[in-house]
Protein backbone atom coordinates (compact mmCIF):
# COMPACT_ATOMS: atom_id res chain seq x y z
CA UNK A 1 0.00 0.00 0.00
CA UNK A 2 1.94 2.96 -0.90
CA UNK A 3 1.59 6.54 0.61
CA UNK A 4 0.06 9.41 -1.30
CA UNK A 5 2.57 11.98 -0.90
CA UNK A 6 0.80 15.96 -1.57
CA UNK A 7 2.94 18.48 -2.46
CA UNK A 8 1.72 21.50 -0.53
CA UNK A 9 3.45 24.98 -1.05
CA UNK A 10 6.95 24.30 0.16
CA UNK A 11 5.66 21.65 2.34
CA UNK A 12 5.39 17.63 1.71
CA UNK A 13 2.57 16.15 3.28
CA UNK A 14 2.62 12.29 3.51
CA UNK A 15 -0.68 10.96 4.31
CA UNK A 16 -0.76 7.60 6.08
CA UNK A 17 -4.04 5.67 4.92
CA UNK A 18 -4.05 2.26 6.78
CA UNK A 19 -1.43 0.00 8.34
CA UNK A 20 1.72 -0.54 6.83
CA UNK A 21 4.00 -3.70 6.33
CA UNK A 22 7.88 -3.38 6.69
CA UNK A 23 8.52 -3.08 3.06
CA UNK A 24 5.66 0.11 2.78
CA UNK A 25 7.38 2.09 5.52
CA UNK A 26 11.21 1.83 3.85
CA UNK A 27 9.47 2.66 0.41
CA UNK A 28 7.65 5.68 2.20
CA UNK A 29 11.27 7.26 3.76
CA UNK A 30 12.73 6.68 -0.07
CA UNK A 31 10.38 8.66 -1.64
CA UNK A 32 10.13 11.13 1.08
CA UNK A 33 14.08 11.66 0.94
CA UNK A 34 14.18 11.62 -2.98
CA UNK A 35 10.64 13.88 -3.28
CA UNK A 36 12.88 16.78 -0.51
CA UNK A 37 15.30 16.87 -3.28
CA UNK A 38 12.52 17.33 -6.45
CA UNK A 39 10.43 20.09 -5.01
CA UNK A 40 13.07 21.69 -2.39
CA UNK A 41 10.75 21.08 0.26
CA UNK A 42 11.04 23.08 3.48
CA UNK A 43 9.46 20.65 5.56
CA UNK A 44 7.88 17.16 5.94
CA UNK A 45 4.61 15.91 7.65
CA UNK A 46 4.14 12.34 8.36
CA UNK A 47 0.07 11.84 9.41
CA UNK A 48 0.49 8.66 11.30
CA UNK A 49 -3.56 9.36 12.61
CA UNK A 50 -4.50 6.56 10.75
CA UNK A 51 -1.93 4.10 12.85
CA UNK A 52 -3.13 1.53 15.48
CA UNK A 53 0.23 0.13 15.96
CA UNK A 54 3.56 1.81 15.90
CA UNK A 55 6.33 -1.05 16.86
CA UNK A 56 10.18 -0.74 16.59
CA UNK A 57 10.39 -0.64 13.01
CA UNK A 58 7.97 1.84 12.22
CA UNK A 59 9.38 4.13 14.88
CA UNK A 60 13.04 3.95 13.75
CA UNK A 61 11.68 4.17 9.79
CA UNK A 62 9.93 7.94 11.03
CA UNK A 63 13.20 8.74 12.89
CA UNK A 64 15.42 7.88 9.78
CA UNK A 65 12.85 9.92 7.66
CA UNK A 66 13.65 12.94 9.57
CA UNK A 67 17.35 12.91 9.92
CA UNK A 68 17.64 12.26 6.34
CA UNK A 69 15.42 14.64 5.61
CA UNK A 70 17.17 17.17 8.15
CA UNK A 71 20.69 16.51 6.43
CA UNK A 72 18.72 17.77 3.00
CA UNK A 73 17.90 20.97 4.82
CA UNK A 74 14.10 20.24 5.73
CA UNK A 75 12.38 20.18 8.80
CA UNK A 76 10.09 16.94 9.75
CA UNK A 77 6.52 16.83 11.91
CA UNK A 78 4.96 13.58 13.10
CA UNK A 79 1.27 14.57 13.34
CA UNK A 80 -1.26 12.59 14.56
CA UNK A 81 0.20 9.69 17.50
CA UNK A 82 -2.99 8.43 18.56
CA UNK A 83 -3.44 8.34 22.67
CA UNK A 84 -2.95 4.67 22.78
CA UNK A 85 -0.66 4.34 20.01
CA UNK A 86 1.41 7.03 22.54
CA UNK A 87 0.95 4.84 25.79
CA UNK A 88 1.60 1.43 24.08
CA UNK A 89 5.23 3.28 22.45
CA UNK A 90 6.32 4.42 26.55
CA UNK A 91 5.69 1.61 26.97
CA UNK A 92 7.58 -0.45 24.69
CA UNK A 93 10.75 2.13 25.28
CA UNK A 94 10.35 4.06 22.32
CA UNK A 95 10.34 7.80 21.69
CA UNK A 96 10.84 10.26 19.27
CA UNK A 97 13.46 12.73 21.20
CA UNK A 98 14.59 15.37 18.72
CA UNK A 99 11.89 14.62 16.24
CA UNK A 100 9.08 17.68 16.45
CA UNK A 101 5.40 15.81 17.11
CA UNK A 102 2.23 17.82 16.73
CA UNK A 103 -1.24 17.10 17.82
CA UNK A 104 -2.71 17.09 13.97
CA UNK A 105 -2.19 18.75 10.69
CA UNK A 106 -2.96 22.17 11.93
CA UNK A 107 -0.80 22.15 14.75
CA UNK A 108 2.17 20.44 12.25
CA UNK A 109 2.04 23.29 9.63
CA UNK A 110 1.61 25.90 11.93
CA UNK A 111 5.28 24.47 13.30
CA UNK A 112 6.73 24.42 10.21
CA UNK A 113 5.64 28.05 8.97
CA UNK A 114 6.92 29.09 12.68
CA UNK A 115 10.09 26.86 11.74
CA UNK A 116 10.42 28.93 8.20
CA UNK A 117 9.85 31.97 10.10
CA UNK A 118 13.14 31.36 12.24
CA UNK A 119 15.09 30.91 9.37
CA UNK A 120 13.90 33.85 7.24
CA UNK B 1 -9.25 -24.10 23.34
CA UNK B 2 -11.89 -23.99 20.73
CA UNK B 3 -10.31 -20.15 19.14
CA UNK B 4 -6.96 -20.73 19.16
CA UNK B 5 -5.69 -19.20 16.02
CA UNK B 6 -2.49 -19.77 14.54
CA UNK B 7 -1.04 -17.51 12.20
CA UNK B 8 2.11 -18.55 10.06
CA UNK B 9 4.65 -16.08 9.67
CA UNK B 10 6.58 -15.75 6.72
CA UNK B 11 6.52 -12.31 5.39
CA UNK B 12 5.95 -8.23 6.45
CA UNK B 13 2.53 -9.14 5.17
CA UNK B 14 2.38 -11.75 8.15
CA UNK B 15 3.61 -9.19 10.91
CA UNK B 16 0.66 -7.14 10.16
CA UNK B 17 -2.26 -9.78 9.59
CA UNK B 18 -0.83 -11.52 12.85
CA UNK B 19 -1.22 -7.97 14.62
CA UNK B 20 -4.54 -6.93 13.21
CA UNK B 21 -5.98 -10.87 14.55
CA UNK B 22 -4.74 -10.47 17.88
CA UNK B 23 -6.48 -6.98 18.67
CA UNK B 24 -9.59 -8.86 16.90
CA UNK B 25 -9.43 -11.24 19.35
CA UNK B 26 -8.83 -8.61 22.49
CA UNK B 27 -11.68 -7.03 21.18
CA UNK B 28 -13.75 -9.79 21.19
CA UNK B 29 -12.58 -10.15 24.74
CA UNK B 30 -13.66 -7.43 25.85
CA UNK B 31 -9.85 -5.76 26.31
CA UNK B 32 -9.59 -1.84 26.46
CA UNK B 33 -8.16 -0.44 23.74
CA UNK B 34 -5.84 0.71 25.12
CA UNK B 35 -4.77 -2.77 26.14
CA UNK B 36 -5.61 -3.95 22.33
CA UNK B 37 -3.35 -1.67 21.41
CA UNK B 38 -0.98 -3.43 24.12
CA UNK B 39 -1.35 -6.58 22.85
CA UNK B 40 -1.53 -6.06 18.90
CA UNK B 41 2.39 -4.02 19.66
CA UNK B 42 3.69 -6.65 21.56
CA UNK B 43 2.54 -9.82 19.06
CA UNK B 44 4.04 -7.36 16.28
CA UNK B 45 7.60 -7.19 17.75
CA UNK B 46 7.29 -11.24 18.51
CA UNK B 47 6.70 -11.80 14.60
CA UNK B 48 9.28 -9.41 13.47
CA UNK B 49 11.72 -11.34 15.73
CA UNK B 50 11.00 -14.55 13.77
CA UNK B 51 10.73 -12.79 10.46
CA UNK B 52 14.27 -11.77 10.89
CA UNK B 53 16.15 -14.77 12.96
CA UNK B 54 14.25 -17.74 11.91
CA UNK B 55 12.71 -15.97 8.89
CA UNK B 56 10.02 -18.30 9.18
CA UNK B 57 7.38 -19.64 12.23
CA UNK B 58 4.37 -19.34 14.01
CA UNK B 59 2.04 -17.11 16.31
CA UNK B 60 -0.87 -18.36 17.75
CA UNK B 61 -3.35 -16.39 20.03
CA UNK B 62 -5.88 -17.68 22.32
CA UNK B 63 -7.81 -17.26 25.41
CA UNK B 64 -6.73 -18.35 28.74
CA UNK B 65 -8.41 -17.86 32.11
CA UNK B 66 -5.69 -18.01 35.39
CA UNK B 67 -6.62 -18.19 38.37
CA UNK B 68 -10.48 -16.15 37.82
CA UNK B 69 -9.12 -13.75 35.62
CA UNK B 70 -9.09 -13.62 31.69
CA UNK B 71 -6.71 -12.79 29.45
CA UNK B 72 -5.10 -13.69 25.98
CA UNK B 73 -1.96 -16.25 25.47
CA UNK B 74 0.29 -15.86 22.95
CA UNK B 75 2.94 -17.74 21.42
CA UNK B 76 5.59 -17.45 19.13
CA UNK B 77 7.70 -20.21 18.16
CA UNK B 78 9.99 -20.77 15.25
CA UNK B 79 12.43 -23.36 14.44
CA UNK B 80 15.32 -21.32 13.80
CA UNK B 81 19.09 -20.66 14.94
CA UNK B 82 17.75 -20.00 18.74
CA UNK B 83 19.28 -17.75 21.23
CA UNK B 84 22.51 -18.13 22.68
CA UNK B 85 22.60 -15.61 25.96
CA UNK B 86 19.13 -15.11 26.57
CA UNK B 87 19.47 -12.61 29.19
CA UNK B 88 21.45 -10.55 26.44
CA UNK B 89 18.53 -11.07 23.86
CA UNK B 90 16.69 -9.60 26.71
CA UNK B 91 18.02 -6.48 27.38
CA UNK B 92 17.23 -2.87 26.18
CA UNK B 93 19.42 -2.02 22.62
CA UNK B 94 21.01 -5.28 22.31
CA UNK B 95 20.63 -6.45 19.15
CA UNK B 96 22.24 -8.72 16.64
CA UNK B 97 20.16 -7.55 13.22
CA UNK B 98 20.95 -3.68 13.55
CA UNK B 99 16.96 -3.15 14.76
CA UNK B 100 16.91 -0.94 17.51
CA UNK B 101 17.10 -3.91 20.07
CA UNK B 102 13.90 -3.42 21.93
CA UNK B 103 11.44 -6.35 20.27
CA UNK B 104 11.78 -8.50 23.27
CA UNK B 105 12.54 -6.40 26.34
CA UNK B 106 9.96 -4.29 24.62
CA UNK B 107 7.41 -7.28 24.31
CA UNK B 108 8.36 -8.54 27.75
CA UNK B 109 7.33 -4.76 29.14
CA UNK B 110 4.29 -4.34 27.39
CA UNK B 111 3.16 -7.72 28.76
CA UNK B 112 2.44 -8.88 32.12
CA UNK B 113 3.44 -12.50 32.05
CA UNK B 114 6.44 -13.20 29.01
CA UNK B 115 8.08 -16.23 28.68
CA UNK B 116 11.29 -16.99 26.34
CA UNK B 117 13.03 -20.78 25.84
CA UNK B 118 15.11 -21.00 23.27
CA UNK B 119 18.88 -22.84 22.68
CA UNK B 120 21.18 -22.28 20.09
CA UNK B 121 20.03 -24.78 17.34
CA UNK B 122 16.97 -25.36 19.07
CA UNK B 123 14.52 -22.34 17.84
CA UNK B 124 13.24 -20.04 19.86
CA UNK B 125 9.76 -19.77 21.74
CA UNK B 126 7.95 -16.87 23.36
CA UNK B 127 5.11 -17.17 25.72
CA UNK B 128 3.56 -14.06 26.69
CA UNK B 129 0.05 -12.84 28.26
CA UNK B 130 -1.87 -10.15 29.29
CA UNK B 131 -4.68 -9.83 31.21
CA UNK B 132 -8.34 -8.10 32.05
CA UNK B 133 -7.90 -5.57 34.63
CA UNK B 134 -10.47 -6.57 37.06
CA UNK B 135 -12.60 -2.89 37.94
CA UNK B 136 -13.11 -3.26 41.55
Amino acid sequence: MEVPILKQGHYLIASIQSALTDADLSQLREALIARVGKYRARGVIVDVTALDVMDSFAVRTLRDIAHMARLRGSETVIVGIQPEVAFAMVQLGLSLKGIATALDLEEGLAFLDAKARERA
Amino acid sequence: MAEELRLAIASDVDIVHAREKGRELAAAHGFTLGDQTVIATAISEVARNILLYARRGEVRIRPATDTGRDGLVVIAEDHGPGIRDIAQALQDGFSTSGGLGLGLPGARRLMDDFDLKSAPGQGTTVTMAKWKRSHG
